[in-house]
């Protein structure tokens, strides 16, 4: 399939991201290789199978996009979803009644919900340790214990997991390790070279990269994981649309420009925070005070990523004026695109937590999440201070 | 609706993002919804009398307008720093939309001779036939196209850089011919892009792109554009509803959404542009780069005034190569494909005497300075070191 990418392990990412999985058309010659809409394929006989039959169980347009992430994932495989909580709840369907799952405490809502709303009714048991230090994932590994699933940078507070440490921990105890790598993106950081598992994406975020497609993602580098993994997939049928799976390749053929640009300006953004009299504390693991910033520096390559939380002078309400007064950042959840997002964790993405938890894991209401966007930075800047000089 | 304000007070990324978009779109949505619908419904008789008597703005068929291709428009015109522009199903429907509007029979048009072959086939052989008059002169030759000014002359015509030998016209100079003559002057500044340059700016009445290359910049859709004054795009609009060579709703969304990356995008193929232009002109193999960020450059004095960069477009020719030996070449490369187009995040390249000139016998290809020897690539977004590494084993053989 790879016809003139002979020499694909030597090209650089950003070369990989717009070639790899994206040969021309053998049939047309086509630059970009067409949509493949078809839901099943024609058959030369029966019993004889083409590369594809049927697009539940593959399709044209999805493999491309899974060719090319596997590559940016230095992955053997990936499986494309309809969005990150099928390609998360697919991994939970490894398990079975009576197995243990460790998620750390600073994941998405929707992970959290997931694991200890759905998964607990299968038998399955769930804990959350801060993954901040190693030693309490550790604690908190038991005989039944099969899957580690971790997120660095966290969301909503940007704390950073030591992905190296906790596969070592994993390892030894022959327990998955699963990290959702939607917040640091491949750019930054390829969690199966740290000795991870599993990675996850939401590819709705920076993947796909303008707000215009759902998607989810699994790489992994192990031929057996990854069949065990496509059984579920295909048998589950939680597949990624050819549609979306277009847009999505699209999106990554400028992904590494849009990370870099975007990290780049949400450093500006974490500084001008830092300075105001009305933050109370700025959560970006690119700032030299935050307590992840020595790990970050060695997991995550030339930059931070473009997430950030601020805590600001005020409560529920107060915030909840902040988020709705800016102009550039759009009140919406999701991020990672080329638009800037602002949202308040505590009554949006993170609102399905039980509040105890949500307490305990440090979600304050005057919590806001930033997703800093491709727009100029000193655009960004000016609407943020706008915003802010309300309080 | 809303639309985005205060324009002018923010930067480039920030208009290429949110210029043209209402800042509240329909069901809260954050990015635009595909409007597929051939037809508008009308709620009764009235609303079709009010739209007639334009008090009431609003689509009424896809021929005449489209939602998805009015936000293009509108952040294409911002971009450009245009009162308005007008997008085509292709960049050569965009010159033909233009030209049928302007020119009638008796008129003459005048071009500098680089320029892409298909735009002086369609007037030279096409409006031929409805009695246009098309003149071709010398390049960058002022005084040559001030010669060939009649009174019957209605538009000068250049691109700029020009296509392939990346020629930059001096736009002063140009817009002072026109004005001089009351002629309107064209200029198709697809190699450049609003991000490189900006030719109205410069007193020029119309800019021309082929938004298939920079602006779309993912080679997954054709599209041009047109953009000027109001007053004097009234008239091609009204014709371009006539003519029917408007543009797909899908295509128009994937246009918006590619000019969103369009300055990142810039910034790169400038980068890249400049970097293996300058490993051309430095390899033992290389006999001239047509490039107008060299300092060899025959324009690049007045590419530095008037262009921010020179994007991804590079011309080169191989020491003492035949067509043959140059083709060979172009076959050894493997990151970019051979392939005809421009300004994707795909690197293509292409040898313009076979690409574009093949059936053209050689004295002729020798007229429009198409040398046998002469690689043209368009160089993309990826890693600028493996597009030098892979060059540099092509040239080794």
């Amino acid at each position: 399939m790879v016809a003139n990418m002979d020499n694909e392990k030597q090209l650089k990412f950003r070369t990989r991201a717009i070639h790899v999985g994206n040969e021309a058309d053998e049939q047309t010659g086509a630059v970009v290789r067409p949509l493949h809409v078809a839901s099943t394929f024609v058959q030369k006989t029966p019993g004889e199978w083409g590369p594809y039959d049927y697009s539940r169980s593959g399709n044209p347009t999805r493999d491309s996009t899974e060719t090319t992430v596997a590559s940016l994932e230095q992955g053997s495989g990936a499986l494309g979803f309809a969005t990150g909580m099928a390609a998360t709840h697919c991994v939970t369907m490894l398990l079975n009644a009576g197995d243990h799952v460790i998620a750390g405490t600073d994941i998405y809502g929707g992970t959290y919900r997931l694991l200890h709303k759905i998964c607990n009714r299968a038998g399955i048991k769930v804990s959350l340790a801060d993954s901040r230090t190693v030693t309490s994932v550790q604690d908190a590994i038991r005989p039944e214990t099969k899957l580690i699933w971790i997120e660095s940078p966290g969301n909503p507070l940007m704390s950073i997991t030591d992905i190296k440490a906790c596969a070592q921990v994993a390892k030894e105890h022959g327990v998955l390790l699963g990290v959702d790598n939607t917040f640091a993106t491949p750019v930054l950081t390829q969690p199966l070279s740290l000795g991870a598992d599993i990675v996850m994406h939401s590819a709705t975020k920076y993947l796909g990269g303008h707000s215009d497609a759902n998607g989810g993602m699994l790489v992994v580098n192990d031929d057996d994981l990854y069949d065990k993994l496509y059984f579920i997939h295909n048998s589950v049928g939680n597949c990624m649309s050819a549609w979306d799976s277009y847009l999505i390749t699209r999106g990554i053929k400028t992904l590494e420009l849009r990370v870099r640009e975007q990290c780049r300006s949400a450093v500006q953004v974490s500084e001008y925070l830092q300075q105001h009299p009305k933050v109370k504390r700025v959560l970006y693991p690119g700032l030299a005070s935050h307590p992840g910033f020595e790990v970050a520096k060695q997991q995550m390559h030339g930059g931070f990523g473009s997430m950030l939380s601020v805590e600001i002078d005020g409560d529920f309400e107060t915030t909840k004026n902040v988020v709705s007064s800016t102009q550039l950042f759009q009140l919406a959840v999701s991020l990672g695109a080329v638009e800037s997002l602002i949202s308040q964790p505590a009554s949006m993405s993170h609102a399905s937590y039980d509040q105890k938890d949500r307490i305990a894991n440090g979600i304050h209401d005057e919590l806001i999440r930033l997703s800093v966007g491709l727009e100029h930075p000193d655009d960004l800047i000016a609407d943020l201070d706008q915003a802010l000089s309300r309080l | 609706m809303m639309e985005f304000e205060n324009e002018e007070e923010h930067g480039d990324a920030t208009r290429a993002v949110h210029s043209g978009e209402s800042t509240h779109k329909a069901l809260d949505s954050i990015t635009d919804p595909i409007v597929l619908a051939s037809t508008y419904t009308f709620k009764n008789s009235q609303s079709i009398i009010d739209y007639i008597e334009q008090r009431e703005p609003r689509e009424e068929y896809g021929r005449y307008g489209n939602p998805n291709e009015a936000v293009v428009e509108r952040k294409l015109a911002t971009l450009e720093g245009a009162e308005e522009a007008i997008v085509y199903s292709s960049g050569m429907a965009a010159l033909v939309g233009l030209v049928m509007t302007k020119l009638n029979a008796g008129d003459e048009i005048v071009f500098f001779d680089e320029c892409y072959h298909r735009s002086r086939e369609f007037c030279a052989k096409h409006l031929a036939r409805f009695g246009v008059v098309t003149r071709q002169v010398e390049a960058c030759n002022y005084e040559a196209m001030g010669n060939a000014i009649t009174e019957n002359t209605r538009m000068l015509v250049s691109e700029s850089p020009t296509n392939p030998h990346l020629s930059i016209v001096d736009l002063e100079k140009f817009a002072a011919l026109g004005k001089e003559h009351g002629v309107e002057t064209l200029i198709d500044a697809t190699l450049a892009t609003p991000y490189n340059l900006r030719p109205l700016s410069y007193g020029i009445d119309y800019v021309l792109h082929s938004a298939t290359k920079y602006l779309g910049g993912h080679n997954d859709l054709l599209a041009g554009v047109i953009a000027g004054s109001e007053s004097q795009l009234a008239d091609v609009r009204n014709l371009r509803g006539i003519m029917g060579s408007i543009n797909s709703a899908h295509n128009m969304y994937l246009l918006q959404r590619g000019l969103k990356t369009f300055t990142l995008r810039m910034e790169q193929h400038n980068v890249n542009g400049q970097a293996v232009a300058e490993f051309l002109e430095s390899h033992p193999r290389i006999t001239k780069v047509y490039y107008p960020g060299l300092p060899s450059h025959k324009y690049h004095e007045i590419a530095m005034q008037q262009m921010k960069g020179f994007g991804g477009l590079i011309t080169f020719e191989v020491a003492g190569a035949d067509w043959r030996e140059t083709a060979d070449i172009v076959d050894r490369v493997k990151v970019p494909r051979i392939a005809p187009s421009l300004g994707g995040v795909e690197s293509l390249i292409e040898q313009p005497m076979i690409m574009s000139y093949f059936e053209l016998a050689a004295e002729e290809r020798k007229q429009f300075g198409i040398r046998d020897n002469m690689i043209r690539m368009s160089v993309g977004i990826e890693d600028a070191c493996d597009i030098i590494n892979d060059l540099d084993q092509a040239l080794r053989g």
